[in-house]
């Protein structure tokens, strides 16, 4: 590292192990509850585990983009943070809010909409952590040294997030007009803000990585989040189809949400052009891997296996089937805790000054998680083609079709199995690591 | 060859207006959408909502694909048995999911009938008639409860 107060990186990705840990784990009873072992149900009922599986999902994701900026923006500015403790006092606050919310869950306290299941008086918790947060980073941006493109993208992503949270905190009456603003939030993240924040965090990883030159980067990225947000904004009418509302979604999302997969199409190329043009002698060969995984299984995951079902007439059979958490784990894996995983793989022998890059336990954690999300994937999409067609075209009980494909989802728990040991690998790197040092700044 | 002012200007300029475009959409949308609800159906998605019953169930295509799929339950499975699902105190596991018996009183079961009616009256570009077939089975059980 360059700069002291990078170190509270590592705390925010501390925490981020911590809770996909705990997303892992709430996915497996998940997974054993659909193949009929569902032993904790008087506790953790199908609903609790869910929600408790997509929020700590949310939030290491979340505080991984966060550990990521505080790594990466006093880097690109030039400069020490503004106030550490003031980041550290917002990690605190960012944990207290995470525990009452999971704790809640168990109790029933949420408000029962997917992905914004926090109850409303954490949300202004919420809220005033994340203004704390970017409040944080504007000031280390404005009294730096310099201005890149890669710290305004990464802030100006994280700042559309912020901003984006807020229609979600709107109560209706009305489910048409719930599940309207719920995509605000949900679709125009994951489709929308956060890839300007992968993009960022991408784009510092290919400088870093690569030794390609800084303005050839950034240039491109602009090209990528422009056709992100140029499909990605009108591509939100592939939810509102069947919510509800008028005809017209069904054209607009239709082609715009095609158009998706052109801006994961051109991060992939971007990346690897940038990898072909490099000088290719970066020791931390690992975090090279993990960054063009991210850029290439994004596009896989968010791009191929979106469109696979964007259009309506394919939409109208796949719409709320397992079709869509076939979708949802690629597209989650590749764009998001990819770049993530990457971020940490690259900045920890910088923090700790310890180089387990070359460990082959690394590599392993890699492959291994990767194959086992593919064979997650593999199970949900063979599940839900024929739940599809078992129920959605010959009209069969809902029940009686899962119990038919029940079989795919011990493929699901196989997978989860083979991903979990790659994710058990890669936490005892990060632990290995050890903590933080100061010794560990570049001269 | 592209600079990066231009690249610059794309961005900016094809965020600006496709966020405008969005926009105008939504307003003219919602002025298609019905905002002022009968309070029984608003109460229901209230109960809806306090339960998350879309952590297991899907409505209008939205949820946990764990359970059946609600927007037609009302016409699909008939009255009296949603009823006695929300009813009932003893803890139930169709197909072997189990559910969770929430043993509502009448009033919240009459509020959660009249959200259920209310979905199920939406025009949803067809996905509502992709959902209406009752199965074989179904019809068989629906049968035997009469």
């Amino acid at each position: 590292m360059k700069y002291k107060t990078q170190k509270v990186a590592y705390w925010f990705w501390a925490l981020s192990m911590l809770l996909l840990t705990i997303q892992l784990t709430y996915g497996f009873i998940m997974g054993f509850a659909r193949v009929g072992y569902d032993g904790l149900h008087q506790w953790i009922p199908f609903n609790t585990a869910h929600t408790v599986h997509l929020n700590t999902l949310v939030v290491w994701l979340l505080s991984g983009f966060m550990g990521a900026a505080y790594y990466i923006i006093p880097e690109e500015a030039e400069t020490e943070l503004w106030k550490p403790k003031l980041a550290y006092l917002q990690l605190i606050a960012l944990t207290l809010v995470g525990v009452a919310a999971l704790t809640g869950y168990h109790f029933n306290i949420w408000e029962g909409r997917k992905f914004l299941e926090i109850p409303r008086e954490l949300d202004w918790l919420v809220a005033i952590d994340v203004i704390l947060f970017l409040v944080i980073l504007l000031m280390t941006i404005l009294k730096g040294k310099k201005k890149s493109t890669t710290a305004w993208v990464l802030y100006g992503g994280l700042a559309g997030a912020a901003v984006l949270y807020l229609p979600g905190m709107i109560s209706f009456d009305s489910q048409v007009l719930d599940s309207f603003f719920r995509w605000w939030v949900v679709h125009l993240w994951v489709e929308g803000v956060w890839e300007l924040i992968m993009g960022g965090i991408l784009a510092f990883l290919l400088i870093k990585l690569t030794g390609v030159d800084r303005e050839v980067i950034e240039k491109w990225l602009y090209v990528v989040i422009g056709l992100t947000f140029l499909s990605g904004i009108l591509g939100t009418g592939h939810h509102y189809y069947y919510i509800g509302v008028n005809k017209i979604w069904l054209i607009v999302g239709g082609i715009f949400s095609s158009l998706e997969p052109l801006a994961f199409l051109a991060m992939t190329l971007w990346a690897l052009n940038m990898y072909r043009k490099g000088e290719k002698k970066h020791p931390n060969k690992l975090a090279i891997i993990w960054t063009l995984a991210a850029a290439i299984i994004s596009f896989l995951g968010a791009g191929v296996l979106g469109l696979a079902h964007t259009l309506p007439q394919t939409n109208l059979y796949t719409h709320g089937t397992l079709v869509t958490a076939m979708h949802g784990h690629l597209a989650f894996w590749g764009a998001y805790a990819s770049i993530v995983l990457a971020i940490i793989v690259y900045a920890m022998p910088n923090l700790t000054g310890r180089k387990l890059y070359d460990h082959p336990r690394g590599r392993l954690a890699f492959w291994l998680s990767n194959i086992g999300i593919f064979t997650m994937v593999s199970a949900f999409a063979a599940a839900g083609v024929a739940q599809v067609y078992l129920e959605r075209i010959l009209g069969y009980d809902f029940g009686q079709v899962q119990n038919e494909i029940k079989v795919h989802f011990w493929v699901l728990i196989t997978g989860a199995t083979i991903l979990s040991t790659g994710i058990t690998l890669y936490i005892i790197d990060f632990v290995k690591y050890g903590l933080p040092t100061d010794e560990a700044l570049e001269s | 060859m592209l600079t990066k002012q231009q690249a610059k200007i794309f961005f900016l300029v094809g965020t600006f207006v496709t966020f405008a475009i969005f926009i105008g959409l939504t307003i003219y949308s919602l002025q298609q959408v019905q905002t002022k609800l009968p309070e029984d159906v608003a109460r229901g998605k209230h109960i809806w909502e306090k339960n998350n019953c879309m952590g297991c169930h899907t409505i209008m295509g939205e949820g946990a694909y764990y359970a059946p799929e609600l927007t037609n339950v009302i016409e699909r499975r008939g009255e009296p048995f949603v009823r006695g699902v929300l009813q009932t105190k003893k803890p139930w596991q169709p197909n072997g999911r189990k559910m969770v018996a929430y043993g509502m009183n009448e009033q919240e079961t009459n509020d959660m009938i009249a959200f259920f009616k209310w979905v199920g009256n939406l025009d949803l570009n067809g996905f509502e008639k992709v959902n209406k077939k009752v199965s074989p089975l179904a019809v068989d059980h629906m049968k035997s409860n009469n």
